[in-house]
């Protein structure tokens, strides 16, 4: 791993930047006084939660900052002895993808759909390089970012690759031109665990070849800690803390960075303990063994596309979830992991009959899958669901009061009054005050449309709540704050979680039991402990190695 | 691919027999009588009978639907009441002016209204775009006869440019086509704006910009392509509206194509020659459609099967 470079002057020097956003209310400062230096060879890594202003900081280096709402008002970005504020955009554009490259978070949007690989990859090679050899860089190229038959996917579309290759094709693209700095912002944070571990990987691995060096923006601390020689932590448009990634790590001078890295959870933080850890102080938890399970799935198999009754047969249909097995034992949380395409959002949507399956699915001693609409209400009412993006999940013209009393009124509980109170006082449940029932879901934060969200799934004091990565979209201070309100939820009214989750170390601190999905199988799963202090399957262990441990010193170690 | 395509032709046939089903049907309710037309107003009532039943237009309504029917699949369209002349050789003679007029009007507004409303997306909230917007605006509501008299009056008889009527020559040809356009390019113009402003919002073009690509390149190979792709679909749909427009054209301008001879039809009530038009312009429509759908996946590569 490469040190600290010996003193030379910095590639790329960003001196007190400022930048204004135009709202109807004037101008409001979105960056203020931002200064950094990225040294020769170094990979630096802006971290923060959303809003802190670090995507802004790597547009602004761009010059791709939204010109209608987004202005630099004072600072200067220095690339060598060049303002890069100051530049034209005919000049800037020479810069861009020539001297300064970037890539993004979404690799599935990132590239244009109806322009092959190719024709994507050589574009930039020619604008910046000419028009020669264009082909043979680009095929260069994509063997350097580790795609098989090169020449082959040159001819393909976006389309036809899985959103690790696009991201590789990215790389590629935004290496090709030999730029002196790369701006990677969030580029694994769509990807797979695994996935992302090779990204990394790659990453690394291409500095050096192409003597470039990296800002890699990410709200990781674990890639934060992978990757980083030198890190900067932005808070509100400003830097809070800034400096070597492994003093950082060991002491963190502010306590905004403090925070931040005590949120991180880390895998292995809870080895030694069978259950997550207790919010409450009182202990109930005698009872649980020998009650019958909440939910009880044998034998679920859900498959897509079957075309069975159809006059024109079709493509034979996908099979989602396979032969899927396991009990939920009430106040219990069962934590289902694994990557996308895995079939465990398909098993949670399966399990509370929103789609159909075959198989032997019990809720709360009701067999599921034979009822008809109208029987499965009562059975509704038991168990609800958590979805991932709190941000359309709740009806935008729908008041927060009136979306949590929905389900009661559905459910025809309680006349009007009642239902008034059972919302503030669900609303007090999860840490929000009762005046925000006349509120609309764009006034609250993310952290607090999920805390709506869990209101509303207890409106009907359900048993048990499926929870579908519903901490993935939030910052991690935030993400902290929701799972010790699950938790202490479940030990209070003795709720059961299905806990679906791609992040391992989520998994960890939330559940009794785990189950390891892979291509729609559950491939291991047992108890916590034996999941992860003693995992059995070569793909759980996997799994394990490529989540990013936030600790820079483990790394250096390691290399 | 074959297999679709297959499935395409059986759904063409099942869409144009419905089509006769109820155009037939619709004919024979219709309370004029074509006998009595035929025969003339001093006409006897024995003279109308007789050529009522030299028509079969004495037979039950099923009889005679089978009837043509059985002659349609045998490409029998009737002979026309009112021109005693084989329908087919009628529609088919004038068939190249009305393709003619309707090409030359596809362009006029799929060509104007890509052109404006690509310059309103990228100039979005400026005077272009608001002037496009307007522009497009008066271009939808103004009714066809409207602009086509309005074209008449200042290029053909103040300006002197164009010819007032007729059919031959290019020149015969650039105001009934821009009569036919001016409607769907305002439609087109908003269509390709929104399309545009969401393209431009992309996260593939902020890749393209990122990569230092020219802003001409930006929006006719990146963005262009993929905005353009719903309005593929409209144009297949929108040979339909065009029909209505093609009537209306070709008598203000004597354009002698099948709107024409529809025209003429109608008010003689020349069964025949209504049917065979209508089939005809279903017929066209049907095949816009196949035609929007084939050439879609030449553009996205993600609806192509293999």
């Amino acid at each position: 791993m490469t040190g600290p470079v010996a003193i030379s002057p910095p590639i790329l020097s960003v001196r007190d930047l400022n930048v204004d956003a135009r709202t109807p209310e004037g101008r409001k400062p979105v960056l203020q006084n931002v200064s950094f230096d990225l040294a020769g060879g170094e990979t630096l890594c802006i971290a923060g939660e959303s809003g802190s202003g670090k995507s802004v900081t790597s547009l602004s280096i761009m010059g791709l900052l939204p010109k209608a709402s987004l202005k630099i008002a004072s600072g200067s970005i220095l690339l060598g002895d060049r303002d890069l504020t100051k530049f034209s955009d005919r000049a800037m554009r020479s810069v861009r993808g020539g001297e300064i490259a970037m890539i993004f978070q979404e690799p599935m949007t990132s590239l244009n759909p109806v322009i092959s690989i190719g024709t994507q990859l050589t574009e930039a090679i020619r604008e910046h390089q000419g028009r020669e050899n264009a082909e043979a860089v680009a095929l260069q190229m994509l063997d350097a970012v580790h795609i098989t038959e090169p020449a082959r996917r040159m001819k393909q579309f976006p389309h036809e690759l899985s959103g690790g290759m696009r991201q590789r094709v990215m790389i590629a693209m935004a290496l090709s031109c030999r730029p002196k700095v790369l701006i990677a912002d969030e580029p694994t944070t769509a990807l797979d665990v695994t996935v992302q571990a090779q990204t990394l990987k790659l990453m690394r691995e291409l500095k050096s070849e192409f003597d470039t060096s990296i800002i890699l923006i990410t709200h990781d601390m674990g890639v934060v800690a992978e990757m980083a020689d030198r890190v900067v932590i932005m808070q509100n448009g400003r830097i809070v803390e800034q400096g070597d990634a492994v003093e950082i790590f060991a002491r963190p001078k502010e306590s905004y960075t403090q925070q931040l890295l005590a949120a991180v959870p880390r895998l292995g933080a809870h080895a030694g303990t069978s259950g997550p850890p207790r919010i409450t102080p009182v202990s109930n938890e005698t009872a649980a063994a020998d009650r019958s399970p909440i939910l009880n799935v044998r034998g679920l198999n859900v498959s897509y596309g079957s075309t069975a009754g159809k006059l024109f047969k079709g493509k034979p249909p996908v099979s989602a979830v396979k032969n899927v097995s396991f009990d939920i034992a009430p106040g219990e949380t069962l934590g289902l992991v694994g990557e996308s395409g895995s079939g465990k959002s398909t098993t949670g949507k399966a399990v509370l009959g929103l789609i159909p399956f075959t198989g032997h699915v019990m809720i709360d001693g009701q067999k599921i899958g034979s009822l008809s609409q109208r029987e499965m209400q009562p059975v509704r009412r038991s168990a609800q669901m958590i979805f991932q993006d709190p941000y359309a999940s709740l009806d935008p013209r729908m008041a927060v009061g009136r979306a949590i009393a929905e389900p009661m009124v559905i459910h025809g509980i309680a006349d009007r009054s009642e239902r008034e109170d059972r919302v503030a006082e669900l609303l007090r449940r999860v840490g929000l005050t009762p005046d925000a029932a006349t509120r609309y879901p764009h006034e609250f934060s993310g952290g607090q449309r999920q805390r709506i969200c869990i209101a509303r799934a207890l409106a009907l004091h359900p048993k048990l709540i499926v929870a579908d990565e519903s901490v993935a979209a939030l910052d991690v201070s935030v993400r902290a704050r929701v799972l010790d309100l699950l938790l202490e939820l479940q030990e209070t009214m003795r709720l059961s979680y299905l806990f679906i989750s791609h992040d391992m170390a989520v998994v960890e601190k939330m559940s009794h039991k785990v189950a390891v999905m892979r291509d729609g199988s559950i491939v291991e799963s047992g108890t916590r402990r034996e999941i992860f202090e003693n995992p059995q399957h070569n793909y759980t262990r996997a799994l394990m190695a490529a989540v990013p441990i936030p600790d820079p010193q483990v790394h250096r170690r390691l290399a | 691919m074959a297999f679709l395509f297959f499935r395409r032709l059986v759904q063409i046939a099942l869409i144009l027999l419905g089509v006769a089903a109820i155009t037939f049907l619709l004919l024979y309710a219709l309370p004029a009588d074509p006998a009595r037309m035929i025969a003339g107003r001093s006409a006897t009532a024995q003279t109308v009978a007789n050529i009522r039943r030299e028509l079969g237009l004495d037979q039950p309504f099923l009889v005679q639907f089978w009837t043509y029917l059985t002659n349609l699949l045998q490409g029998n369209l009737g002979r026309s009441y009112a021109q005693k002349t084989d329908v087919a050789t009628l529609i088919v003679a004038r068939l190249p002016a009305t393709l003619t007029l309707m090409l030359a009007g596809i362009v006029v507004e799929v060509m104007l209204g890509l052109l404006l409303g690509t310059i309103a997306a990228v100039r979005r909230g400026g005077i272009v775009d608001r002037l496009v917007m307007m522009a497009s605006f008066v271009g939808v509501s103004a009714p066809q006869f409207v602009v086509a008299l309005l074209l008449l009056y200042v290029f053909a008889a103040t300006l002197g440019w164009f010819p007032m009527s007729g059919y031959g020559t290019f020149a015969h040809v650039v105001l009934p086509a821009l009569t036919l356009g001016v409607l769907g390019a305002g439609w087109y113009a908003r269509m390709v704006r929104s399309a545009m402003i969401d393209v431009l919002n992309q996260d593939y073009v902020r890749t393209a910009r990122a990569k230092g690509l020219s802003a001409r390149r930006i929006i006719f190979r990146h963005a262009l392509p993929n905005a353009i792709l719903p309005i593929i679909a409209m144009i297949g749909i929108d040979i339909g509206q065009f029909m209505g427009g093609v009537v209306v054209v070709e008598a203000v301008y004597g354009w002698p194509g099948i709107g024409q001879l529809a025209w003429q039809a109608i008010q003689q009530v020349d069964i025949p020659i209504i049917m065979g038009v209508t089939l005809t312009s279903a017929l066209a429509i049907v095949l816009g459609n196949l035609l929007a759908d084939l050439i879609a996946p030449v553009i996205d590569p993600r609806i192509r099967t293999r």
